[in-house]
């Protein structure tokens, strides 16, 4: 009989690596595909993924057995996101130029829309052009849509996840639908 | 009749809020807030579709095995992605000269003799020579060390901390350069320092051997030091010296 995640979890603490691998094996693949939709990166995503289990298991003894270990995982993974996030962003301003004041808006920037909304989305572009924007969102808005869009996570827990008031991170999602509309409805209602 | 705001919708789309009876009767009733809001749900629809790459089936066992070494014993954890103040340091030592290779690329372009590419190039080297040097020590330490006895490594195993961080800049940057026999020797450093990071602060001498097994048969200080040779070479020849007699 496969075992639950509460009593995993249970072993787990009791010292039980294989119970933690079986953690492991079953939350990895979402895990990833929740990191990748944050950090835009694969290998990010990847060392997010291993660096939330590895904080899981050394916080394993805090994890509160009412609560899902999923959705506990998530928001690790979440956290983990966003600290990479800040250091991509703080080596990035070192590496790169700044972009030079009057620049276009990237989200403005995007090209004009093409044919019809199936052949675009066939071709990739809208989905490099969603890439673009997400990527143009602000950390919070960034994580509060993904967290609210791909995870469905409620607003209340995306608050919890982020340490900010349910308002804020009600803002944050409204910001970034916002921006997502303003550069991609000109292409999905050309017909 | 007062239309729906965005807002609105948004909280209706993700079912959040308790007013979706209200909005519900709304629509039903309003053409011009159904179009409104069928344009958002195309928008949101459309961004379900950016891609995320698949991972098989045996993903999980993958993560597991690379985890595993991590699990074993009570060991200070340390996190590849959330460095402390000292590895931040560290990252703006690195930073900092990046920053001064591409100034001094600029100030030195007024002088004939070196171009700014050329000036960037040396500094880099420069520091890709010393952070090589540096792995290179920490290497031969472990190497070196007597076996059959447990080592303890705290000192190598902040050091690899901190080199961590700059080996993945570094790498990036030759990657970007076009660098590829330096970025493949720091591709394959990377591992090994990540390893030696986050083990623990004492080995026991099983894992002293394991270690040294692992930096020996990979090659890896051998390529260190060839890597480490070549560019010393190419710094020198970089310099503005390069060809003039010395003392």
């Amino acid at each position: 009989m496969e075992l639950t995640d509460s009593v995993a979890v249970a072993q787990a603490r009791a010292g039980d690596s294989g119970a933690f691998r079986i953690l492991v094996e079953r939350h990895s693949r979402n895990l990833f595909r929740l990191a990748y939709r944050m950090t835009g990166h694969q290998q990010d995503a990847e060392d997010v993924v291993q660096e939330t289990f590895l904080r899981a298991y050394r916080q394993l003894s805090k994890f509160d057995d009412r609560a899902s270990f999923g959705t506990w995982l998530y928001r690790i993974a979440a956290n983990c996101s966003l600290d990479l996030i800040r250091v991509r962003k703080r080596r990035s301003e070192h590496l790169e130029p700044a972009p030079e004041e009057g620049a276009p808006d990237p989200v403005q920037s995007l090209p004009d829309p093409a044919p019809t909304p199936d052949r675009l989305a066939m071709s990739g572009e809208v989905e490099r052009k969603v890439a673009t924007v997400l990527n143009s969102l602000s950390e919070m808005e960034r994580t509060a849509f993904v967290l609210r869009h791909y995870e469905g996570m409620c607003i209340d827990d995306i608050g919890r996840t982020l340490g900010v008031q349910p308002n804020a991170a009600k803002h944050s999602i409204f910001r970034a639908v916002q921006k997502l509309r303003r550069a991609l409805e000109p292409l999905v209602t050309a017909s | 009749m007062n239309h729906l705001t965005e807002e609105q919708f948004v909280l209706y789309y993700y079912g959040e809020g308790d007013g979706s009876p209200a909005v519900r009767a709304h629509l039903d009733g309003c053409e011009a807030c159904r179009a409104d809001y069928a344009n958002l749900q195309r928008v949101l629809n459309v961004v379900d579709s950016a891609p995320v790459p698949e991972r098989d089936a045996n993903y999980g066992a993958q993560v597991w095995s690379r985890l595993q070494p991590s699990l074993g014993g009570k060991r200070r954890w340390k996190l590849p992605i959330l460095w402390p103040a000292r590895h931040w340091a560290a990252a703006a030592i690195v930073a900092t000269l990046l920053v001064a290779a591409f100034l001094a690329g600029r100030y030195y372009s007024k002088a004939p003799q070196q171009t700014a590419g050329q000036v960037r190039e040396r500094i880099l080297l420069v520091a890709v020579g010393d952070h090589l040097e540096r792995s290179q020590m920490i290497l031969v330490e472990l190497v070196n060390a007597r076996p059959g006895q447990p080592l303890d490594v705290t000192s190598e195993r902040e050091r690899a901390e901190d080199l961590v961080a700059e080996n993945r800049l570094y790498r990036q940057t030759a990657v970007h350069s076009g660098d590829t026999r330096v970025a493949s020797v720091l591709d394959e450093l990377e591992p090994v320092l990540l390893d030696i990071a986050h083990g623990p602060d004492r080995l026991t001498p099983e894992e002293l051997e394991k270690l040294r097994q692992r930096i020996e048969g990979d090659g890896i200080l051998f390529k260190v030091r060839v890597a480490g040779s070549t560019v010393r070479r190419r710094e020198e020849k970089a310099s503005p010296n390069a060809g003039q007699k010395t003392l």
